[in-house]
């Protein structure tokens, strides 16, 4: 899946808003066969992150447990439960990338950004995730950044390219 | 039937059987961990796994059907060195230190281990992050314990409808656990202990009160009165490895004289009493209601603490529902520390009040607030099944070799209607019993006493009951269908307390059980609890009900002689300071300390 920050049309929703949102889409989706991962992927999108107010709001709606609810979306890594960066940047660790120095980018994106892999930098502009191989093997290593992939990235450009981004 | 071979011996199954199941029933054990009788299975620790011819790989016998002509072999070379890696990989993530676990020879990962004379350790890994939760007053978790089976999430979820258990995260950070590690006494768990009756390992346990017991009984300044529950003496034989429906009533009293209680006393005789003030109740708000003034209707029984918790969290706005009755060894702790300390010349404040239930919820109501009728809580220490028993071989005790003792009065003596206090539908019958003979005059109209329809494990039952020719002071009931439903487990009361929501119940007086078949299976009874056990824990209690000369409450003369020189009336002053509480609703995370 991809990830956006919150997109352009609802920045400016209060978090009522996005509330009400969210009932919405658990009203539609109630009846529905494992309707549980679709809502949670949606709240996310909407909210941009699943913080625990989040999860007891759907628990209390959907009349599930919260600990069916947080489990879920504790199993899945891409639900996040902590505020996401406004921009996220992931590093494939597929073989290809990882064979051609992926690791190396890591280890790397770390040290500028003072942060591990799944956490968000303090001024909350940068989420750092691995993935698995995207089909850009032939031009690895390979990273996005929300939704821009960029292929043979050189560890000593990263400075250059995460600057576009301030 | 279904023809299969197991280990080349000829057997039939059921259809629907797993060839787990099969192979119990022709006595070949094939160790498991998730599987939990009677549930949907999830299929996840493969510890079961067999083989079978013609398939390609092992198979987890808990999830695969028996088919008719299969050939399964549990112990082929394949399967042993399958099972071996499945439980040495479990073994790498535990803390092994049997010595100073609870479980010690009591625990199924143990147990396994011996069988498979497991002596190296191959794996030596890495271990997963203790966490020991013990906020509760009821249970403790343990999670480096933990084998990840799930039984407890399957009773939690599937049984009791609770849910505060599931897998959080993932891989080798996975906990069985509520949401974000918050404690148990910040989420709506009930303290039922159901998920400790699964547990095959220390994961999961009752809060120990045994040290505290033993300080009691060695404090020269104290009276240490002990009472035990209905339910204790058709099961606390297990422990001694006496077949599951042993009545060990009387074993069971010498053993408390011998271990140095002062007084031992019967949770029955308070059932009885119970049923006076309860039955008193009822009838009070069904007269209200048939003359036109405000009644709450139904009435539900109150003396399933699990279940009170459960109405609090889950339906704070249906408490007018639940009688005000306090639970039965509550009303005996608080008479224990009124009428017996006035009778003994004690100060209240030296006795101390042991119950031995067979109920971990039953610790968790005695800290709450309201139970200090005296100004001293009515009971101080709550005792399960498995911890008098612990106690009792600790002592260094012979159980099985006791004489039989009798209880002491005037709180000891009880009539067959207390007894079946311990099963689902007891509660109901025994009012029945003694509402039914003050409304008519007459006994009632059941072979045995026994009101059939309630009688037995299934989760809801229901009975009707058609009042003719009352006495002339209850003639407003003439012709009045009274209408009765039992329920056990908490899914199942979920179900009636919905309707009661709606306001749609069509019934009168409902009986809940929080434990599923009621305190013969509750949280704190020996392991382990399958249907089997739970039916013979019943028979006993019902032939415990039977052999008894007086059969209804209201005939105990102990219980007759109690209102006249102490409380007067049901519901009266004394009853009401004594024997009646109040409920708090609460919010279903983050209340109660
Ligand atoms: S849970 Fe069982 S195997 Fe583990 S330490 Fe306790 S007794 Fe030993
Ligand atoms: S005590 Fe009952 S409610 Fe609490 S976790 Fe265990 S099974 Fe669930
Ligand atoms: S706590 Fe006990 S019952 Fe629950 S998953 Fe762990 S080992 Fe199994
Ligand atoms: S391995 Fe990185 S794109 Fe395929
Ligand atoms: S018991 Fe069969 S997979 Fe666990």
């Amino acid at each position: 899946m991809s990830s956006q920050g919150p997109c352009s049309c609802c920045q400016n929703e209060t978090d009522q808003q996005k509330m009400e949102r969210i009932g919405q889409i658990i009203e539609d989706y109630r009846h529905k066969e494992g309707n549980l991962i679709q809502i949670l992927h949606m709240a996310q999108g909407i909210y941009g992150y699943l913080p625990m107010e989040l999860m007891e709001f759907i628990s209390d709606r959907l009349g599930k447990p919260l600990s069916e609810v947080h489990g879920v979306a504790t199993f899945y890594s891409f639900f996040s439960t902590k505020p996401r960066g406004e921009n996220t940047i992931r590093v494939c660790l597929g073989t290809a990338c990882y064979v051609r120095g992926g690791r190396k980018i890591v280890e790397r994106l770390q040290d500028i950004l003072g942060i591990e892999v799944g956490e968000t930098t303090q001024d909350q502009k940068f989420t750092l995730e691995v993935m698995r191989c995207i089909g850009a093997c032939g031009l690895a290593p390979a990273i996005t950044i929300n939704d821009r992939v960029y292929k043979q990235v050189n560890p000593e450009k990263l400075q250059t390219i995460i600057e576009k981004y301030y | 039937m279904i023809n299969l071979m197991i280990n080349n011996k000829k057997v039939t199954a059921r259809e629907g059987q797993t060839i787990l199941e099969a192979a119990r029933d022709n006595n070949i054990l094939i160790p498991h961990f998730c599987y939990l009788e009677g549930v949907h299975q999830v299929g996840s620790c493969r510890i079961c796994v067999v083989e079978v011819e013609g398939a390609k790989t092992l198979q987890a016998s808990c999830v695969t059907e028996a088919r008719e002509g299969m050939v399964v072999r549990t112990n082929s070379e394949k399967v042993r060195k399958a099972r071996k890696l499945v439980y040495e990989l479990m073994l790498s993530d535990h803390p092994r230190n049997c010595l100073g676990c609870s479980r010690n020879q009591n625990c199924e990962f143990q147990k396994l281990g011996e069988l498979m004379q497991i002596s190296d350790f191959r794996f030596e890994g890495e271990k997963s992050k203790t966490f020991l939760d013990d906020s509760s007053p009821s249970i403790t978790r343990d999670t480096s314990k933990c084998i990840l089976c799930r039984r407890c999430v399957t009773v939690c979820n599937q049984i009791q409808g609770v849910g505060v258990l599931n897998v959080q995260r993932r891989g080798f950070k996975s906990v069985i656990g509520p949401a974000d590690e918050l404690p148990l006494n910040s989420v709506n768990c009930v303290y039922c202990g159901q998920c400790t009756t699964v547990c095959p390992v220390g994961a999961l346990q009752e809060k120990d009160s045994t040290g505290k017991v033993w300080e009691a009984l060695f404090d020269p300044g104290k009276r240490v009165i002990i009472q035990t529950a209905p339910a204790i003496r058709a099961a606390l034989g297990e422990e001694f490895g006496l077949a599951p429906g042993t009545l060990v009533t009387g074993k069971m009293v010498t053993a408390l004289r011998e271990m140095g209680f002062n007084d031992v006393f019967d949770t029955n005789f308070t059932a009885d009493l119970t049923i006076l003030e309860e039955g008193t109740e009822f009838l009070q708000r069904v007269k209200a209601a048939l003359t036109g003034k405000e009644a709450v209707l139904p009435m539900i029984t109150s003396c399933s603490p699990g279940w009170i918790k459960f109405v609090e969290h889950t339906y704070p706005g249906e408490l007018d529902h639940i009688s005000t009755c306090k639970s039965p060894h509550m009303m005996l702790g608080a008479l224990a520390k009124s009428f017996y300390a006035e009778k003994i010349g004690v100060d209240p404040k030296d006795i101390f009040v042991v119950s031995v239930m067979p109920c971990t919820a039953k610790k968790f109501e005695i800290t709450r607030p309201e139970m200090q009728s005296t100004g001293y809580p009515d009971v101080d220490a709550v005792l399960t099944t498995r911890e008098l028993a612990r106690m009792i071989k600790d002592a260094g005790i012979e159980f099985t070799t006791l004489e039989d003792g009798e209880f002491d009065n005037p709180l000891g003596l009880s009539t067959g209607a207390a007894d079946i206090f311990a099963a689902t539908g007891g509660v109901m019958e025994a009012a029945l019993r003694t509402v039914y003979e003050i409304v008519t005059g007459r006994e009632l109209p059941f072979t045995g006493l026994h009101v059939t329809p309630i009688v037995g494990l299934e989760q809801v039952k229901t009975a009707e009951l058609l009042i003719q020719d009352p006495v002339p002071e209850y003639a407003f009931l003439d012709g009045v269908t009274v209408k009765v439903a039992v329920t056990s487990g908490l899914s199942g009361a979920r179900q009636l307390m919905d309707q009661v929501a709606r306001g749609e119940s069509p019934y009168h007086f409902i009986e809940v059980m929080g434990c599923p078949g009621g305190c013969i299976s509750g949280g704190g009874q020996p392991r382990p609890t399958n249907q089997e056990i739970r039916q013979k824990r019943m028979q006993a209690i019902y032939q415990e009900d039977e052999g008894k000369e007086l059969r209804k409450s209201h005939e105990n003369p102990f219980v007759l002689r109690l209102y006249e020189e102490f409380l007067g009336e049901p519901l009266g002053h004394r009853s009401h300071e004594l024997l009646h509480t109040h409920y708090t609703s609460r919010s279903r995370r983050k209340t109660e300390g």
